[in-house]
Order: C-alpha cells, then sequence, then structure tokens
C-alpha cells in the first residue's frame, strides 16, 4: 500500500508500538523476575542466578523435563515419518477429497479437551494402562497433521516429472526417494519436526489426561500447572524462561530452513 | 504405477489409520457415550437415553454455555480489532520490513501456552507489575483486584490467540492489489468509504479465519479460565474437565463435548461460507503475489 500521509504512518506506528508492547510486556517481565534475587515473586530486589541453580537440583522438575523429552523426541519421530509420507500420498493424487482433508485438518482445530476426554474413555474402555507410551499415542494424531500442513507447502511448487524422469533412467522407487523428492522436500520435514517437538514439549490437556495415575509419567507442563496453581514462586519464573527460550530456538532453526512458513 | 514408483494410498496408510484409531474412533465413542447413562458409582450404564443433551440445555449448564460464549465473543472482538489493526500496519510498511515484524508478532505464540497465561498471574496479581505501577503514580488505596475476574481471563485470552490473528489477516492483507484502492480514492472515494467497500470485502476472509479460530479455541479452553478466571464452572472446558475427573458423570461430559464439536463445526461452516462469497464478489489480487 502505498502513498500514505505522515498522519497514517503514524498511527500505523503507535497501533504496532501498542500491540508489540502488549505481547512483550507480560513475557519480558517474567523473564526479569526469573533474575530477582528476592524471594518475593514480584518484587524486584537485586540480580541473580539462584533459582536456576535451584531449579536443577529440584528432582521433580528434573524427572518432568526428562519425562517430556522422552514423549516429544518419540511422538515427534513417529509423526515427522507418517505425516511426511502422508503428504506425499495427498500431493501425488490427482483427486481432491473433501473428507481426506477434513481428516487432516481436523486434529488441528479440535478443542483439546475434547481429544482429550475423548482419548482417556478410548483407553479406559479398552483397558489400555496409560502412561508415557499413550501421551506419545495421542501427541502424534496432532503433529502429524502439522508435519503434513509443512511439508505439502513444500511440495506444492515440486515438479512431480523429475521424480517420472528419475524412474525413466531406472532409479528404483526408494533411490527416486533418496536422491530426488526427500532433498526438495527436507527442510521442510526438518521444519515440521521442530514445530512437532515444541508443541509436544508445550502440550498440557491432552497429556494430563492419557498420562494415567501416578507421577512417574508427570511432562514438564503438567509439572508446571500444579506449581502455578500453589501459587508464584521465583523458580516458576525460571523454568517459564528456560521452556521460553527452547521453543524460540527450535521456531528460529525452523524458520531458516523453512522460510515462509509462517505464512501457511 | 505413478511417479515414485508407489501409490499414494500406500503412503498414506500408516497416518491415516493413526487418525482414524486414535481420533475417530475415540470422538465417536465420545459421541456414542453421550446417548448412555451414568452408572450409579460412575462409570457407564449402557442404556439408552437423551437426558444427557437435555441437561446441555439445563439452565445452570445453558448459562455457563452463555457465559462461555459472551466470554469468548468479547475476546474475539477485541482480538480481531488489534489483529487487523496490526496487520494493517505490517502491510503498510515497507516490504523488506514486513516479514521481520510479522515474524516477532507470531513468536510469543510459539512459547508454551501455559507460561503465556501464568505470566498474566505475575502482572495482575494483587503486588504485580500493574499494582507497582498504580502505586509509583501515587496510588495508596488497596491494591486493585484483577486477577480471577472475567476480564482477567478475556486478556489472557486476547493475548494467547492475538498472535493467529495477526497472521491470518495480513496474509490477505499483503496479498492486495494497491491499484484497487488507488482506483477507488480517484473515484472519490473517501479513506473510510474505500476501506469499508474495498479492503474489508477483499479480507473477509482472513478475517473470518482469525475469529472462528479465536472464537473456537477460547470457547472450549480449560487452562485460561482455570488460572486466571478463579471458579470451577468458568467456561464450558471446565466443565467437560469436571464432568471426567472429578464429577465422574462421563456420559454428561461426552454430551457437552459434542455441543462444543457442534459449535466448532457450524463455525466452520460460516467461514467457508464467508471466504466463499468474498472469492465469487472479489477483483483478482495481484498477479506477483
Amino acid at each position: 500500500m502505498a502513498e500514505r500521509s505522515a498522519a497514517a504512518r503514524r498511527s500505523g506506528t503507535a497501533v504496532l508500538v501498542l500491540v508489540f508492547a502488549f505481547l512483550y510486556v507480560p513475557i519480558a517481565v517474567l523473564v526479569a523476575l526469573s533474575f530477582n534475587e528476592g524471594g518475593l515473586p514480584t518484587v524486584w530486589s537485586g540480580f541473580s542466578t539462584r533459582w536456576y541453580v535451584s531449579l536443577a537440583s529440584n528432582q521433580d522438575i528434573l524427572s518432568a523435563a526428562l519425562n517430556t523429552l522422552v514423549v516429544a523426541v518419540a511422538s515427534t519421530a513417529i509423526a515427522t515419518l507418517l505425516g511426511t509420507l502422508l503428504a506425499i500420498g495427498i500431493e501425488m493424487r490427482r483427486r481432491r477429497g473433501t473428507v481426506l482433508e477434513a481428516l487432516v485438518f481436523a486434529p488441528m482445530i479440535i478443542p483439546d479437551i475434547v481429544l482429550a476426554v475423548a482419548l482417556l474413555s478410548f483407553f479406559s474402555m479398552l483397558d489400555v494402562t496409560m502412561g508415557l507410551h499413550t501421551i506419545v499415542l495421542a501427541h502424534v494424531v496432532f503433529n502429524l497433521a502439522f508435519v503434513c500442513a509443512v511439508v505439502r507447502a513444500r511440495l506444492k511448487s515440486f515438479d512431480w516429472s523429475i521424480t517420472e524422469a528419475s524412474a525413466d533412467l531406472g532409479a528404483s522407487a526408494l533411490t527416486t526417494f533418496r536422491r530426488v523428492t526427500l532433498p526438495v522436500i527436507l527442510p521442510a520435514v526438518i521444519a515440521g519436526a521442530l514445530l512437532a517437538f515444541t508443541l509436544s514439549v508445550d502440550e498440557f490437556i491432552i497429556a494430563f489426561f492419557t498420562a494415567g495415575a501416578g507421577r512417574s509419567s508427570t511432562t514438564l507442563p503438567m509439572q508446571i500447572y500444579s506449581m502455578i496453581r500453589f501459587g508464584i514462586t521465583p523458580e516458576i519464573n525460571a523454568l517459564a524462561t528456560i521452556v521460553m527460550a527452547v521453543s524460540v530456538i527450535a521456531l528460529a532453526i525452523s524458520q531458516r530452513l523453512n522460510r515462509g512458513m509462517v505464512g501457511q | 504405477m505413478t511417479a515414485i514408483g508407489t501409490r499414494p494410498a500406500f503412503l498414506m496408510a500408516p497416518a491415516l489409520a493413526w487418525l482414524v484409531g486414535l481420533m475417530v474412533v475415540p470422538c465417536a465413542l465420545v459421541l456414542a457415550l453421550a446417548f448412555f447413562q451414568r452408572g450409579v458409582y460412575g462409570g457407564v450404564d449402557y442404556t439408552f437415553t437423551l437426558e444427557n443433551f437435555g441437561r446441555v440445555f439445563d439452565p445452570l449448564y445453558a448459562g455457563i454455555f452463555l457465559r462461555s460464549a459472551r466470554i469468548a465473543g468479547t475476546a474475539t472482538v477485541i482480538a480481531v480489532v488489534l489483529g487487523y489493526a496490526a496487520a494493517y500496519a505490517i502491510a503498510s510498511c515497507r516490504r523488506s520490513l514486513q516479514p521481520v515484524l510479522l515474524f516477532f508478532a507470531v513468536l510469543p505464540f510459539w512459547s508454551n501456552y501455559l507460561i503465556r497465561t501464568y505470566a498474566w498471574i505475575v502482572l495482575l496479581n494483587r503486588e504485580g507489575l500493574i499494582t507497582q505501577l498504580l502505586r509509583w503514580f501515587g496510588y495508596e488505596g488497596e491494591p486493585p483486584s484483577m486477577l480471577y475476574t472475567e476480564g482477567a481471563v478475556i486478556a489472557g485470552l486476547v493475548y494467547n490467540y492475538l498472535p493467529f490473528v495477526i497472521l491470518a489477516c495480513y496474509a490477505p492483507l499483503s496479498r492486495m492489489n494497491p491499484e484497487l484502492a488507488e482506483a477507488s480514492r480517484d473515484l472519490g472515494g473517501s479513506a473510510f468509504t474505500t476501506f469499508r467497500r474495498i479492503i474489508l470485502p477483499l479480507t473477509l476472509p482472513g478475517i473470518a479465519a482469525g475469529a472462528v479460530f479465536v472464537f473456537v479455541l477460547s470457547i472450549g479452553n480449560f487452562v485460561t479460565p482455570a488460572l486466571l478466571g478463579g471458579g470451577r464452572f468458568q467456561m464450558i472446558g471446565n466443565l467437560v474437565y469436571d464432568q471426567f475427573l472429578t464429577a465422574n458423570d462421563w456420559p454428561f461430559g461426552a454430551a457437552l463435548s459434542m455441543a462444543l464439536i457442534g459449535i466448532m463445526m457450524l463455525l466452520l461452516l460460516v467461514q467457508a461460507y464467508a471466504s466463499d462469497r468474498a472469492s465469487t464478489r472479489t477483483a483478482p489480487v495481484r498477479e506477483d503475489a
């Protein structure tokens, strides 16, 4: 949009300043307070990293973090494989199927509380013992949909005739995939995997419902939720800062690999 | 044989089996559960009944639905107005600056939802930043109670979903052909008329997508009302949670979940209709977009 008056430009800048302040002030306050010396969670009394040190010796948090890592790695690995194959399959098909599109879109929009209670009912009706493995099963559902969406976006501009050329030149299906298709879509596959990893690390409600009883399968968001229920502590501030930093780094890498993913 | 020597159906099969087995079947199960009675000691008594759906319309629960809809609706309106303004401002910036601004607008969206909500507890609690700012300006009275109010829930929802609205509104704004707005101005349309008759209709699909997203995720939300709202039955999500984990009335919880799914599907249809209408009515977009 060109040729705008100075007044319009100023109000545009004002809007952006306000919106960015709204988005970043709460996070900035949280991060700042995680370095707060004093025990009071919201009153500044000097710089310190003691809450990060005390986190490192909190067994509950460490085991929750380990559980989260296990769930995220396993569900990301499965979802990346299945989601990528799904994306290739869908894009190879000449026909568009409404049911198929709805099925692939549904995990991204379905209210998480609904999927959570559905899986809880399902697992308990089948008498499945719940634990980290059932969280993985559940997380793959939405993770594979997101991986599929990212890979499909990449495949939209893919020239399928080069795979035919490869086949004509005598390459097997597997060789063609490994040498032709995969190199083209690899950045999207990795970006999708990082996205899935972030989603899984952050997911709370579905994990909460499918973790079963007992503390052994508590994930980090579940741990954070129960800590928040007890009130604000500087330790949560520090933990929150670390978790946010990890997500931001994963997203930044994903963005670099797959420019324009944000626009999907 | 197709291009890579494998049939698409074969490639899609594992993922589709996963989705059917762990999403479609469990959701169908919940739908079925909604038609049975609650057992005397919790659990499910497999006798057919429509009572659970009737209870959804019981004044007590209908009231929670209405309150949820009001909270979600308010959050949606605020998020759409703020998000559209921000997207418009971003789309008006230099082309080279736009991806950077967009990235930073969306960045908070990828940090943990619980943590973003928790940040508002830190901000709004009685000794939080806002109270301290008030004190700094000379306010001496009792700290205002901002946490555990409906306003806090709305603020939390707007905060959490605003980035998505910005994204959804930015897409059509950045694709819009600027010559259309210029033509309208040249033909004597005022800035407001141009906005109302040209820009707004062209960007309606983005607004609809953003609004539906915020509303659907807000009305089914569990975490924000639980953490920022205080009360137990703040919104439908909390009510569903309670039926499954405390009240142990799974059939009723199932009926509530299905009502949520129903609302979601209805809104998605409205959104599809809005973008359909927009695409049949609007002028071509810029070629290079």
